[in-house]
């Protein structure tokens, strides 16, 4: 943050109140617990919730009843939030927040699903591919911010991704090749951002912005020009074929949904363990690090800021432009005008809901795709929760952890401040 | 193009008009002041107008934008059409075909944008041969006038907030809030003519008001970043009018699909000349906030704290002025800015609420308030070019085929140029203006 706040002298004045941010976390999860208890507890009927382990409502289940589940669950998180109130150690807190959110979340589903069912495994798929891009997305986001650039493109980089695949990989023929177009359609608003951000230091954020526009003008200018009156000839590219991986395919639950599916999920999987163990253990992720969180001090021990920053630009390009294959060659199999429509704003999110680290990204975009599913469920067995709402939690979870309610975030310090050397 | 025709080299006169406004973006326009003034004190008014002609300053680097990108765009016509593309493959055979092929299609679709924008000469020959009525001739302009009012608004939401040095992105998510409650003051109370269209915007400005004030707290209590906060709340408040227009008393129980009752007629903008013309009494009330905001920020004791603050919130706060109340009643302002640009939206030309209804006038205004400077007439000037690109785009599409997408891409490709002059500047080797500051941008990341 760039300016100083009130709480920022606050707590330099008084540095152990009794409501730290644990407690205040503590409070609120009690406070949620009690109404999980209270209010999905009293509106739940008392009927068998079934969680099927298929894709269907057949075969083995899990079987709870829902009023029960949901009084016990709600109970759940005000114990999650009483050990945070009374203050346990530090290690602990993350665990305590997980369990908190997680046991808020199946008395939620133990009041929905109440007399009837659902399958966990068409759950547990349809969120790994509506979270797909986000994670994409978001460790795109993750390269280029903890080097000092802000990515509000990532948008447009989706959306020239999925323009490129579903041009180039029909006139191909070919899934690689539109896979590989569409790299280039994210390498090419990532060279745009680059350049003007730090060659003609641009801010950052407006940059963004325009070029989300630029993006959303040009794809739909080309796409009302070639692709709608020549589907066939440009917009008709192949699907992505999955890979099924024999043996670890055939575990129960995990299996359909991590081993037997599209390559992307595997990309976006090797991405998330490589550019963690890169970041935090390799001089590349020194280098980047340094660069987004003092510039001068890198640039003072021989660190080249400027070919630092490129790299991971360009290298942020080339995640969110796959990303952005992900809507053509494997979600609907055609391009459509703004078909992102705000996807790389939620990966935006999940980047900062993530504390800008890669793992944390990726759980923050998991648990929006989800959230997102969730909703597509719900509004298909008829229930009185607006889906709207649901597709809501990203953006109020974010705006909640930015304000500090929960946790704290903190964005690398460098992070849209442009270098000048000398 | 609705730019102003000014000059760049002005006289003592246009510095007195210009002078108080100079904290935070100077008006780079160069003057005849400063320590070098002394060498050039006995050139001719002509050879200093030429002198500053090719200098970056903001007029000439904000013309030479447009230039670049209406060309840009004649690229990616020509690059779209298979029948001109074709000519080029014997380009060196017969380069007059690929040429003129291309010289007809760009100058039809670029002369049907400027007759959709600005005024049809066909119109007014018929108009003087009493073959059509005056409505065709002031028709373009009427539309220019009814898409620029709502970016108006919306531009000068942004730019406000800018000068105080805060981002609001947030415009669009005001603005969709400031339609929703306009629209159901529209159609949920039963008032007199005249009494209800004043109800209705004031409820758009404060629902817009109400979202601005969100991020303008969580930035004073706990320093959360207003760009992250307002991009959340944009979406936030898309999904919340989605829902709302759901709801039995809003959603229009004769139609299946998402969509409003209408708004009341005693809650709709009044047409300003009749005749089936959409211009209506918004682009009225945007000459008067324009006015009511350049005299806050110029003339006004808070307008010198928010100027203050977006300058230097240490030195603010050393000198008395209270950083946290300037950014919350500054959020409020911007949102209720925007709220009023929903309002003029929802009650002037689409009277009834649908989830598009607000359609890109928060993220338009941004560009506008870019490419105005943030100043406020600045503001108003980019939104009538905004306008009458848009207003040419429809012309455009339905005359010449090409998309109204080209109008974003131009949109876009404008400011991009106006926020990078020095790009400007090397690509047209223009001398280094003197005084000039062309910097559009803050860059303080989050």
């Amino acid at each position: 943050m760039s300016t100083v706040t009130v709480e920022d002298l606050a707590d330099v004045v008084a540095p152990r109140r009794f409501w730290t941010r644990e407690r205040k976390t503590g409070a609120v999860f009690v406070a949620l617990g009690v109404l999980a208890a209270a209010l999905f507890g009293a509106l739940a009927p008392a009927e068998t919730a079934r969680f099927t382990l298929s894709e269907d409502a057949s075969g083995a289940a899990l079987k709870i009843n829902g009023q029960f589940g949901a009084i016990l669950f709600g109970i759940a998180t005000v114990g999650a939030g009483a050990a945070l109130l009374a203050g346990v150690a530090r290690r602990w807190t993350s665990w305590l927040l997980g369990l908190g959110i997680l046991a808020f979340v199946l008395s939620f589903l133990c009041w929905q699903v109440a007399g009837k069912f659902m399958p966990l495994v068409d759950t547990a798929e349809g969120s790994l591919e509506l979270a797909l891009p986000l994670i994409l997305g978001a460790l795109a986001g993750v390269l280029c911010e903890r080097s000092g650039v802000v990515n509000v493109a990532i948008e447009g980089q989706f959306l020239m991704g999925a323009f490129g695949a579903a041009l180039v990989g029909t006139m191909a023929a070919s899934v690689w090749v539109g896979l590989i177009s569409a790299v280039i359609g994210g390498v090419i608003i990532a060279l745009l951002l680059a350049v003007l951000a730090m060659r003609y230091l641009v801010d950052q954020v407006v940059l963004g912005i325009v070029l989300n526009l630029l993006a959303l003008g040009l794809t739909g200018f080309l796409y009302e020009r070639l692709m709608q009156p020549q589907a066939a000839t440009y917009n008709e590219p192949p699907r992505m074929p999955t890979w099924r991986i024999p043996g670890l395919a055939d575990i129960p639950v995990v299996g359909p949904v991590l081993f037997d599916t599209n390559p992307l999920v595997y990309l976006a999987l090797i991405l998330v363990v490589v550019i963690s163990f890169g970041l935090a253990r390799t001089r590349w992720g020194l280098r980047t690090r340094a660069v987004g969180e003092h510039p001068t001090a890198a640039d003072t021990v021989g660190i080249r800021v400027k070919g630092t920053r490129y790299l991971n630009v360009l290298l942020g390009g080339v995640v969110a432009g796959a990303g952005g294959a992900f809507f053509t060659l494997v979600s609907t199999g055609s391009f459509n005008k703004n078909m992102t429509s705000g996807a790389g704003f939620i990966a935006l999110a999940a980047l900062i809901f993530g504390r800008w680290t890669p793992v944390g990204a990726f759980f923050a975009a998991l648990f929006f795709g989800f959230a997102n599913k969730l909703a597509t469920y719900l509004s298909a067995i008829g229930s009185p929760v607006p889906s709207q709402f649901l597709n809501m939690l990203p953006y109020l979870a974010t705006l909640v952890a930015v304000a500090g309610l929960v946790g704290r975030v903190r964005a690398p310090a460098a992070d849209g401040k442009p270098f000048i050397k000398g | 193009m609705s730019t102003p025709d000014k000059e760049p080299a002005v006289g003592p006169a246009d510095k007195t008009a210009a002078g108080p406004e100079g904290v935070a973006v100077d008006p780079a326009v160069a003057t005849t002041d400063g320590p070098d003034r002394g060498t050039e004190r006995d050139d001719s008014f002509l050879q200093n107008f030429l002198h500053n002609l090719w200098a970056a300053n903001t007029v000439t680097v904000t013309v030479l934008s447009m230039v670049l990108a209406l060309v840009i765009g004649a690229v990616l016509i020509i690059l779209s059409d298979p029948d001109v593309l074709a000519t080029y493959s014997y380009i060196t055979a017969r380069p007059s075909d690929a040429f003129s092929a291309s010289w007809t299609l760009v100058s039809e679709a670029y002369a049907n944008l400027f007759k959709g924008a600005i005024v049809d000469p066909a119109a007014v020959t018929g108009w003087l041969a009493g073959e059509n009525g005056w409505q065709a001739v002031f028709a373009p302009l009427s539309e220019t006038l009814t898409y620029a009012a709502p970016l108006v608004f919306t531009g000068l939401a942004v730019a406000l907030a800018f000068r105080g040095g805060l981002f609001n992105i947030g415009a669009q998510g005001q603005a969709i809030i400031g339609t929703l409650t306009a629209a159901v003051a529209g159609f949920v109370f039963p008032l007199p003519v005249g009494v209800h269209l004043i109800v209705a915007l004031l409820a758009g400005a404060l629902g817009g008001a109400l979202w601005g004030f969100i991020p303008g707290l969580l930035k004073a209590r706990t320093g959360a970043h207003e760009v992250i906060t307002t991009i959340m709340l944009n979406y936030t408040a898309g999904l919340f009018l989605g829902w709302v227009i759901l709801q039995p008393g809003v959603h229009d129980p004769g139609r299946s699909d998402a969509i409003s009752k209408p708004v009341d007629s005693s809650a709709q903008l009044p047409a300003l000349l009749g005749g089936g013309l959409r211009v209506n009494l918004g682009i009225v009330l945007a000459v008067v906030v324009t006015v009511g905001v350049a005299w806050l920020l110029n003339r006004s004791a808070f307008g010198f704290e928010l100027r203050a603050v977006g300058a230097n919130p240490d030195a603010a706060r050393t000198a008395g002025i209270s950083v946290t109340r300037t950014y919350v009643l500054l959020m409020v302002m911007a949102g209720g800015l925007s709220g009023l640009g929903g309002a003029t939206q929802v009650l002037g030309t689409a009277h009834t609420l649908t989830s598009q209804v607000a359609g890109n006038i928060g993220f338009d205004g941004l560009l506008v308030a870019l490419l105005g400077r943030t100043r406020p007439w600045g503001v108003f000037l980019a939104a009538l070019l905004f306008g009458a690109l848009r207003a040419g785009g429809n012309r455009m599409q339905s005359f010449s085929g090409i998309s109204l997408e080209l109008v974003t891409v131009v949109q876009a490709l404008i400011v991009i140029f106006i926020a990078a002059p020095a790009l400007v500047k090397a690509m047209f080797r223009l001398r280094a203006a003197r005084a000039a500051r062309l910097q559009t941008s803050v860059s303080k990341g989050w």
